[in-house]
């Protein structure tokens, strides 16, 4: 059996589980943003920061991080779409968190160690991957779903970011899931 | 994840290899915490001790000496231990039969050797500025397949 993950929903699940058990009163902005109605302990807030870091979740405590994370969020967003936006991402991101983009773009290669244009084609060849490993959908819905131009497009710039086209991508992924169930039925033999 | 630095493992049995890729990553603007192996045994009695400190990239000469490369990938691949390290196999040439070996064995990076320094240089860079963005940003690792 193979499985899925949508981490969006999986991380604001256990989010929201772990402020619920604490008995924390809140509000979800976003998925990485939460408002808390009343200010935490020293102690409320030592619990809770273990709670999360038992799941890979951490608390953002630097101003910039923070404003980098709501850019990942707000990419994350964009491209996970179903709805075309109307506009340029750079216009969408800058009038979203209420900052110039120059201001934020300097920000981000600052904080993530890349441009905001090279983590949204990171991040929309990461969605390409996944539907293409899904099998639901050939790449020309794939391109159209991404809002690719082309199938060429999407193909090139695939091929850009991982040095393989998504042909190759999907039979190395075959294959593994194939050695993945010979050494399983392997092990469960011995 | 707001990570301050990655843990990277060099193992070569190459002296002039390592020394190159340890000046590259220490040239980087990402931090890297590099360690050294010219032994690929060392390496794995290194990895598969309780008190190691598994790091986020292990890159590996594919030519190394000892067991072939795709016996050590299959080892680090069959350790849960490893799911969240980035494994990158690096040759000077390597046949496309192997090439597809190494990514079906669990490599997530394949790297043809440059044998020029700039080139080499870009290529380590790409590689790494790729790997911080799956370990800051919540990617799925199971899609980490790249060559360069």
């Amino acid at each position: 059996m193979y499985v899925k993950f949508d981490f969006n929903t999986l991380c604001r699940k256990v989010l929201e589980d772990k402020l619920k058990d604490q008995g924390l009163k809140y509000r979800l902005i976003n998925s990485g943003e939460v408002e808390l109605y009343e200010s935490l302990t020293k102690e409320q807030c030592k619990v809770f920061k273990e709670n999360l870091g038992n799941y890979g979740i951490e608390i953002i405590e630097s101003q910039k991080t923070a404003l980098v994370q709501k850019i990942k969020d707000t990419i994350v967003e964009l491209v996970g779409s179903d709805e075309m936006i109307p506009v340029k991402a750079s216009i969408y991101i800058a009038e979203k968190l209420n900052h110039s983009y120059g201001y934020l773009s300097n920000l981000f290669s600052e904080i993530a160690n890349t441009s905001i244009e090279n983590f949204i084609i990171i991040h929309k060849i990461e969605c390409a991957k996944e539907l293409i490993i899904s099998g639901k959908y050939n790449l020309t819905e794939i391109a159209q779903r991404l809002n690719y131009s082309s199938v060429a497009h999407l193909s090139t710039q695939f091929k850009n970011m991982t040095g393989l086209t998504p042909s190759q991508f999907q039979k190395i992924v075959t294959m593994r899931r194939k050695v993945q169930r010979y050494d399983q039925q392997y092990l469960r033999a011995i | 994840m707001n990570k301050e630095y990655l843990n990277v493992i060099l193992a070569d049995d190459d002296e002039g290899n390592l020394i190159l890729f340890k000046s590259i990553l220490q040239d980087l603007k990402i931090h890297i915490k590099v360690k050294t192996f010219c032994n690929i045994t060392d390496t794995m009695e290194y990895l598969n001790a309780d008190d190691a400190v598994i790091p986020e990239v292990f890159f590996m000469n594919f030519n190394t000496s000892g067991k072939n490369c795709i016996t050590y990938l299959s080892e680090l691949k069959a350790d849960n231990r490893f799911d969240h390290m980035t494994t990158v196999i690096y040759a000077q040439s390597i046949s496309s039969e192997n090439e597809e070996e190494v990514f079906v064995n669990g490599a997530n990076v394949l790297m043809k050797k440059p044998d020029n320094y700039r080139d080499m240089k870009k290529n380590v860079t790409d590689i790494m500025t790729v790997t911080w963005q799956y370990h800051t940003s919540g990617l799925n690792k199971n899609n980490f397949i790249m060559k360069v």
